[in-house]
């Protein structure tokens, strides 16, 4: 496929500035106003997004992990302007596309694709699995008729899938296959950056691990980058670089995978990292379930966001909110006790 | 725990059906009542196209002499008062009736689906006020409105279309929003949003395919009420002027006057209303059980 899709790119956005980070956000919130009453008077925000900055390089892939409900999911639809940003900016390649018109904004959908989680509900059930992964060829001109079949012939086969499953139409595949159909769709647009929002945590473990494998062997492939969103820590360590850990609406965490995983910082993260099990009956650890539920981001805890179910927390976090500091190169804490 | 046959569970759920010809069978097995129903139809339909060959008269020519015809040998259902066989009238009513039928359901259809979905996937004010208009027309009883439809426009077979089409609106356009207002939430809808594609695209190529299943079940059954209505207003006198034979006037026509003196006159078109309905009716039933997976025993 590499020679099919490396010939001519007509009409490609901006190109990349020399050692632009392919992704950056800056400061990106989303509060989704909560609509009441008759005249849909705003009756507050459901703060989802609050205030995250990260930056993603070639190649390269950032983990971004949290409970259900964090915010994780909209930072991956907003980065992709599915959602509209209330605050904050969005680079592509160096680009700011945070404001883009709807047409200026579409060459830059050829840089950033997506997987989801589901992989019943993310295909059209009424188009062939060659349509669906061949449609977007034929919206973005890039090719059509013959051309367009070998293209998404060779779409099929990197991804693993047979050149005759062309004509099949998804219920007819399997959970794993479907989600290949779904990679192969992210790549027919040859882009940059791919965010997968929890791509394998609807499928079995087995499947899971032909998937992940799937995307790194890609990424080197395609020199990728990763926005991988999961809950999945055993996941997010064998196929990230970086982590970002999310605590409602805000990054509280961010560091190269080793460091947050021997030497976790934040206590959020230490709860979650000690309630990944560890094959090994003999290893003895202290376990730090973490208690209770993720408070509700429409009235969210003054302070730390996370202080009511810190088992450190002091006065001081019920009321100052702490900001993301650097406390070693390439490792950023959210917590006054770092 | 008992135990499963599974080739015969697998039988029943249709896996070993090849082939045209086996679906064709596997239906009648499974819904006999639904392939009753689609048998009728057929009839109703072939009669339609090839009611030049099959009616052994000309609709429209009267016979003084005939007049009031009891059914015999050259008057298989007898005839009329002015002596125009009844056959005959009621094989090219057929014609009438589903041109009526499907032109109706047709047009009422299009415009239904183009509302729901516009209104659906736009929301916003076009929706509020879209939704509004259609609960007025809901609010009408359908022959009522067809009534004053059919009024208003004078009687042809064109206003009565017309007139039968506009209450199949609202319930086209209820159904179609409803599957829309769901679908545009799925991911591959997402999807297909941050590929860049255009939202008409998005609309009719992702979004009208997924919303047919329930359309095709409403169409069916609005067939059926369509002749019904079609019926209703030609014996009303205000659906398909004279002298094209309609089931409806047939049996108006004749239903005061000649009830006892000549019942045949009003059987013949009475039973083929009735079928065509029932026809309709039952096929849509099977339609539905078929395409709802929940409904499949």
């Amino acid at each position: 496929m590499a020679e099919v899709q490396a010939s001519e790119r007509p009409a490609r956005a901006a190109p990349a500035r020399a050692n632009a980070p392919v992704l950056e956000v800056a400061g990106l919130k989303k509060h989704f106003p909560i609509k009441k009453g008759l005249l849909s008077r705003t009756a507050g925000h459901v703060y989802a997004v609050d205030g995250v900055s990260f930056s993603i390089g070639e190649g390269e892939t950032l983990g971004l992990v949290g409970e259900s409900g964090c915010g994780k999911s909209t930072v991956g639809r907003t980065v992709l302007r599915l959602i509209e940003p209330t605050e904050g900016s969005i680079k592509i390649n160096g680009t700011d596309v945070t404001k883009l018109g709807k047409g200026d904004l579409r060459p830059y959908r050829r840089e950033m694709q997506i997987i989801f989680q589901d992989p019943f509900s993310s295909l059209n059930p009424r188009m062939s699995a060659g349509d669906i992964v061949g449609e977007l060829l034929h919206v973005h001109e890039i090719a059509e008729g013959k051309d367009k079949e070998d293209r998404v012939a060779g779409l099929f086969e990197r991804v693993g899938l047979r050149k005759s499953q062309m004509k099949s139409f998804p219920h007819e595949f399997s959970g794993g296959q479907r989600q290949r159909i779904g990679i192969a769709r992210a790549l027919a647009l040859n882009p940059k950056l791919i965010i997968g929002d929890e791509p394998v945590s609807a499928l079995d473990v087995s499947i899971q691990a032909q998937v992940i494998n799937l995307l790194m062997d890609l990424q080197k492939e395609f020199k990728l980058s990763y926005l991988f969103i999961a809950h999945d820590l055993a996941v997010v360590e064998h196929i990230s670089h970086r982590i970002a850990v999310m605590y409602l609406g805000k990054i509280v965490e961010y560091a190269d995978k080793k460091t947050l995983f021997t030497n976790p910082q934040h206590p959020y993260t230490e709860g979650l990292l000690s309630a990944v099990p560890i094959p090994n009956p003999r290893i003895k650890r202290e376990k730090r379930i973490l208690q209770g539920d993720v408070p509700s981001p429409v009235n969210p805890p003054s302070g730390c966001h996370f202080h009511t179910r810190c088992p450190y927390a002091q006065a001081r976090c019920m009321v100052e909110a702490p900001a993301l500091k650097q406390i070693a190169p390439g490792h950023s804490v959210a917590c006054h006790l770092r | 725990m008992a135990d499963i046959d599974h080739k015969a569970e697998l039988a029943k759920a249709g896996a070993f059906v090849e082939g045209w010809w086996g679906s064709v069978f596997f239906f009648i097995r499974r819904y006999p009542l639904g392939a009753a129903g689609a048998g009728i139809m057929i009839v109703f339909v072939l009669s339609a196209v090839f009611a030049n060959f099959i009616a052994p008269m000309d609709p429209l020519q009267t016979n003084a002499a005939a007049s009031l015809e009891s059914p015999d040998s050259t008057y298989i259902l007898g005839a009329d008062k002015m002596g125009r066989d009844s056959f005959s009238r009621i094989i090219y009513g057929a014609r009438v009736s589903l041109i009526v039928a499907v032109s109706s359901t047709l047009l009422g259809g299009i415009i239904g689906v183009f509302l729901g979905l516009m209104s659906g996937y736009l929301l916003g004010w076009f929706d509020l006020i879209t939704q509004r208009l259609i609960d007025i027309m809901q609010a009408l009883p359908l022959l009522v409105m067809a009534l004053v439809m059919a009024a208003s426009l004078g009687p042809s077979i064109e206003n009565t279309i017309i007139a039968i089409s506009i209450p199949l609106v609202p319930h086209a356009a209820r159904v179609v929003r409803s599957s829309t207002l769901s679908l545009r939430e799925m991911p591959f809808i997402e999807a297909a949003r941050a590929g860049g594609m255009s939202e008409l695209r998005i609309a009719i190529r992702h979004i009208l395919p997924n919303t047919l299943a329930p359309l095709i079940v409403l169409f069916t059954a609005q067939l059926g009420s369509a002749i019904l209505v079609e019926a209703s207003l030609s014996f009303l006198g205000l659906g398909v002027p004279e002298p094209h034979p309609s089931w409806g006037r047939m049996l108006s026509e004749s239903a005061a006057e000649y009830v006892r003196s000549a019942p045949w006159l009003v059987i013949f078109p009475g039973i083929a209303i009735s079928f065509a309905v029932f026809g309709t009716n039952l096929l849509g039933d099977a339609l539905r059980d078929m395409l709802d997976p929940r409904q499949r025993s």
